[in-house]
């Protein structure tokens, strides 16, 4: 007899996506636009972090209407954004069959304590994570999938950088650890025991772990794939820069040949400009991202 | 016997960690040059649009075709049978065409409607054993070579053509070994 919304069912389209970029889109041409050059996935939004970040305001989930419409124009899979804790955002865009919905601190956060019960629903989640702790929170609550926060809407690299190696560091550590230290670690981590115990098994997350937040380059992408990650998502980068169709075609073989540089040079070259960015570290704590829903 | 895996999109390492269950040696594929050091070939799951771009952008396509006329076998899951197909509705015309069926892409619905089950196939396994099918593609039209392995629910899900075998479905997720092991030992021998 089928059995749907499993563990394994929606773990594993995060599976099928590896190795893929996922586009942040606004409208169906941007999402044509992103299919065309290869993305795995769209990410359907009203208005990418970029502009979030400049407009200010509460962000909330998109209208269903403009998420539909991107749906009917492309056959690969289409995300799109809840905020933190809005359970009801999320059973709208599981209503019109969203493949896959981000609980994301992009969003204006609708609960300062509580995630979604993410098990309840037949839809997979993504959650963003800075450390190991973050990730396997986020897991116990029921994601699919994990990403770095990083600090979107910023075209700047580096906290999606600092946040895969302090995950990957973090396993590293869980595994030199002997048993008897587990639940110590897991304290610590604050994070869920039997969670702590499958890392140290596994040697990594048991979900797949993509980059996001800041990237901006067929460089920058490459750089996350050779830390470790599985695959990248792209928010403000493609469609704020100068050549939006020409970058994400770049991007999605940066990715592919990730360990290949004369291939990534191949990607780099004659992009035109990026996405001007933001030097992180004059934003003022209020206005960082990341630091919402941990 | 060394098996490829094309390594440039979708759950690579799943199939990778079924081929070496199965016996085999794995090599990853994202060259044409690199194709040239395998027996035979594993198209995996993962996006059939992205998969097949970047086959082609790569000449990977032109590569497999003609390592295939050569006699090379190869197995595609999901994506990979997508673009093993003739026909396919619902999106690009698929890569290689090189195996008689005609598929639906996302037939079973979004995502929402992927499901795993039970699946019974006594070429493949004498028990039943438990399979995975994520935004899976139908088979509706299978060409008079073709032999019908396995079927779910009444619909083909798994074919063979020859040293050509293709699965709706995604083995590699449920850490069953035995498509693998058939593909090793039955179709590529």
């Amino acid at each position: 007899m089928r059995e749907v919304g499993t563990e394994r069912v929606k773990r594993g389209l995060a599976q099928m996506l590896k190795g893929g970029v996922i586009m942040d889109v606004t409208t169906p041409e941007q999402a044509r636009i992103a299919e065309d050059a290869g993305a795995v996935a769209v990410m359907a939004l009203e208005r990418v972090p970029a502009d979030i970040r400049a407009e200010g305001g509460v962000a909330r989930m998109a209208d269903p209407a403009r998420i539909k419409a991107i749906m009917a124009a492309v056959t690969i899979p289409v995300m799109a954004k809840v905020r933190i804790g809005h359970f009801v955002e999320a059973q709208v865009l599981e209503a019109i069959g969203v493949d896959f919905i981000d609980e994301s601190e992009v969003l204006t956060p609708a609960d300062e304590h509580h995630h979604i019960d993410k098990r309840r629903f037949r839809v997979p989640f993504v959650c963003g994570a800075r450390d190991l702790g973050e990730a396997l929170r986020r897991i116990g609550e029921g994601a699919a999938m994990i990403r770095t926060k990083g600090e979107a809407g910023t075209g700047n690299v580096v906290e999606a950088v600092r946040h895969v190696r302090q995950i990957l560091d973090e396993i590293r550590r869980l595994q030199s650890l002997p048993e008897e230290e587990l639940m110590a670690a897991a304290r610590d981590l604050r994070a869920p025991y039997e969670l702590v115990w499958e890392v140290r098994r596994l040697g990594r997350l048991p979900v797949v772990n993509f980059a996001a937040g800041g990237i901006a380059t067929p460089a920058d992408a490459a750089l996350m794939m050779q830390l470790g990650c599985d695959g990248v998502f792209v928010g403000s980068g493609i469609f704020k820069s100068e050549d939006p169709a020409r970058r994400a075609r770049a991007i999605v073989d940066a990715v592919a040949h990730y360990d290949d540089p004369d291939a990534v040079a191949r990607a780099c070259e004659g992009l035109g400009e990026p996405m001007r960015g933001v030097d992180v570290r004059r934003l003022q704590p209020a206005e960082l991202l990341q630091t919402r829903g941990v | 016997m060394r098996v490829g895996v094309v390594a440039l999109q979708g759950d690579v390492a799943e199939h990778a960690d079924a081929l070496r269950a199965a016996g085999a040696e794995v090599v990853l594929v994202r060259t044409p040059e690199a194709l040239e050091r395998v027996q035979a070939l594993v198209i995996p799951g993962g996006e059939s649009t992205t998969l097949g771009a970047l086959m082609a952008r790569c000449g990977l396509d032109q590569a497999v075709r003609r390592r295939v006329g050569e006699g090379m076998p190869v197995f595609g899951t999901c994506a990979g049978l997508i673009l093993l197909a003739k026909r396919a509705a619902g999106g690009e015309p698929p890569l290689l065409g090189l195996m008689d069926v005609a598929v639906e892409r996302n037939a079973y619905g979004r995502q929402r409607e992927s499901f795993e089950d039970e699946l019974y196939c006594p070429a493949v396994d004498p028990n039943p054993f438990r399979v995975a099918f994520i935004r899976a593609p139908v088979i509706t039209w299978v060409g008079p070579g073709v032999e019908v392995l396995a079927r779910h629910e009444g619909l083909p899900v798994l074919v063979r053509q020859g040293r050509l075998l293709g699965a709706t479905f995604h083995p590699e997720i449920t850490g069953h070994c035995g498509v693998h092991r058939y593909f090793c030992t039955q179709v590529a021998s």
